[in-house]
């Protein structure tokens, strides 16, 4: 369950970064100086970083980690092609 | 001079680092030593140095330049982009890229692809496509590397002889301290630019008056309103871009890097902190660039200013060479540097320089990650490792890497103006269209060689479309497009200032589309690994 929430949370935000709604506004000037467009992406950014903190705290894959350590060797191609 | 003299200084201290400072006795694997540091970085280090190595001249320069022309979009292009996607991919990919590379021994990407598909010279194949790509990125290096000292030095150390001096430090330490060496000098530079570049900000912010003031001025003006939106792009444009920060994971030196990791616990923090990374970056380097617009004290700017307000009055009275210069002269490549020199003390200056030479020298991965390439998918495979043994190996990788730095100085020196439009039209969108290489390697049992040689040719095929009708239909005005295929009353293909559009998108989507499709069917239709080898890769 928890991993369908975030694999929702990653596409929404893939989605929110096409943020046309403030495609040709420059105020309001966040701050003073930061143009609307400019401050959203900004914002964006920290939540993006929350999102990859959710994914490695609740869905990190620790499996992939333990296949790791339990040694395999390389074995040569068969095939010529 | 005296920045540049700081520049020189900071030049010796990296290669001081990569190839004394944090030498080890090689073990008993001098292959995997020198092409991957025994697989042995810690956490921090692995952080800023994977981060250093995607900071490169594209990003300081190129985005600086391109938000000086096009205003607040690049941050939305690439920053905020790249900031969702590379942890993404790092998350999805990475981990697991660094989970087959420990357990089946894989030095290079190549070797996992002939390993999984049972295939020997579609490897080769897949090898000579990604080293073609990397290519770009490594010449645009040394041109960033010539056009800053050039600009710190106000002109007395000509772009020949920047670029030669970044090549020759690059090679020097790459050549002696390998992936350990290479890892450490990222790590420097990462921290040192980050450091030095919120210095920057604030001495520019307090000189110029505050940032309100320019940005009021900015929107008093019709001409550089617009700046401060993103009507200067077309929404499809914007969507298409989206995917070229997937082709971070297909770039040779990121893969690479990811079998670095002493434990897979390594990425997370790299996972999490890359966007806030990624925002100390690209947002003080768009915003300035933006800002720019508003420096005419600064007379390197308003010499650009001025070359762009004749460029879009006089454009059609002039003749091709004034056209030329004008461009040149317009382009916005070192606005950064010519807002340090103006308003930050020399000291400051010169230290804010060697921080953006060390962005701008991020081509060591890549250098070391072509070698890695040469050495394990060519010289080993085809029985130099078997014949001459493993020293030899690494003696080759390090021969290679001299070859490869020569190599992108003189192209360096013939290569057009215009860092960003050259790394993103080639390498990036060829590497996105590579993607479903990995995808299906890694998650699709279904797959086959000759889905992934359907991938590479395709790619080929198109890259070199786009590289010949951009050679062919010139770039027309800004403002203006070329139509190339007209379907229905619609334009299909057109050649824009900028690159090609197709149907009002980059090229990247339908390259993407067509590679996606490609593998799907040719997989379908051919005979797959045997059940031995899928086991190997799909125990869940």
């Amino acid at each position: 369950m928890t991993g369908w929430v975030l694999a929702v949370a990653v596409a929404a935000l893939y989605l929110l970064h096409q943020d046309i709604w403030f495609w040709d506004r420059a105020r309001p000037l966040v701050l003073g100086f930061l143009p609307v467009g400019l401050f959203y992406h900004t914002v964006y950014s920290l939540a993006v970083a929350a999102l990859m903190w959710a994914l490695i705290r609740f869905a990190w894959p620790a499996h992939l980690e333990r296949e790791a350590e339990s040694g395999d060797t390389l074995a040569p191609p068969e095939h010529d092609s | 001079m005296i920045p540049a003299l700081v520049v020189f200084a900071y030049l010796g201290v990296v290669l001081y680092i990569g190839i004394f400072a944090f030498r080890r006795p090689s073990g008993p694997d001098g292959a995997e030593g020198y092409f991957l540091a025994n697989r042995s970085l810690g956490q921090y280090v692995f952080l800023l140095s994977l981060f250093g190595t995607n900071m490169t001249a594209f990003t300081i320069l190129g985005s600086a330049g391109h938000a000086f022309a096009n205003g607040i979009v690049t941050y939305g292009l690439m920053g905020s982009s790249s900031a969702f996607l590379i942890p993404v991919m790092l998350y999805v990919f990475g981990t697991r890229v660094w989970s087959l590379g420990k357990r089946h021994g894989f030095l290079t990407p190549v070797q996992m692809y002939r390993d999984r598909w049972e295939c020997g010279h579609i490897g080769t194949v897949i090898f000579t496509m990604q080293a073609t790509l990397l290519v770009p990125y490594i010449v645009i290096a040394v041109m960033g590397g010539g056009t800053t000292l050039n600009a710190v030095s106000d002109g007395i150390v000509p772009y020949w002889f920047g670029g030669l001096i970044v090549a020759l430090v690059v090679m020097s330490y790459v050549f002696f301290g390998g992936m350990r060496g290479t890892a450490w000098v990222n790590t420097f530079q990462t921290v040192l630019f980050l450091t030095f570049g919120a210095a920057a900000v604030i001495f520019i912010s307090v000189s110029i008056g505050g940032f309100p003031q320019a940005m009021e001025r900015l929107l008093d003006s019709p001409e550089t309103a617009s700046l401060l939106t993103r009507e200067r792009v077309p929404p499809k444009f914007f969507f298409s871009y989206m995917l070229i920060p997937l082709s971070t994971i297909m770039f040779p030196h990121i893969s690479i890097f990811c079998l670095t990791a002493r434990k897979m616990g390594q990425f997370k923090k790299t996972i999490v902190f890359y966007p806030l990374a990624i925002l100390a970056i690209w947002l003080p380097c768009t915003f300035l660039g933006v800002a720019a617009n508003a420096m005419h004290d600064v007379p390197g700017i308003d010499a650009k200013l001025e070359a762009r307000a004749t460029l879009a009055a006089e454009r059609d009275a002039l003749p091709a060479e004034e056209i030329a210069e004008l461009q040149r002269t317009a382009a916005g490549d070192d606005v950064i540097i010519l807002m340090l020199e103006h308003y930050a003390p020399l000291w400051l200056a010169g230290l804010l320089g060697a921080g953006i030479m060390a962005a701008v020298m991020a081509s060591d991965s890549q250098i070391l990650a072509l070698s890695t390439m040469f050495t394990e998918d060519v010289f080993a495979f085809y029985g130099g490792g078997n014949r001459f043994g493993p020293q030899v190996q690494v003696q080759t990788g390090r021969l290679f890497v001299v070859l490869i730095a020569l190599v992108a100085f003189v192209i360096a020196l013939r290569a057009p103006p215009g860092i960003f439009g050259i790394a993103v039209q080639y390498a990036f969108s060829g590497f996105t269209t590579l993607l479903p290489l990995l995808v299906s390697a890694l998650f699709w049992k279904g797959s086959t060689k000759w889905g992934a040689l359907a991938v590479v040719v395709w790619t080929a095929a198109t890259v070199t479309g786009i590289a010949v009708l951009q050679a062919i239909v010139p770039a027309p005005p800004p403002g203006t497009v070329v139509p190339i295929w007209t379907a229905g009353g619609v334009d299909i293909i057109t050649r824009t200032p900028g690159g090609t559009d197709v149907w009002g998108y980059m090229p990247v989507l339908p390259m993407l589309i067509g590679s996606t499709l490609l593998m799907i069917a040719v997989s379908w239709m051919t005979p797959k690994p045997r059940a031995a080898t899928l086991a190997r890769y799909f125990s869940h």
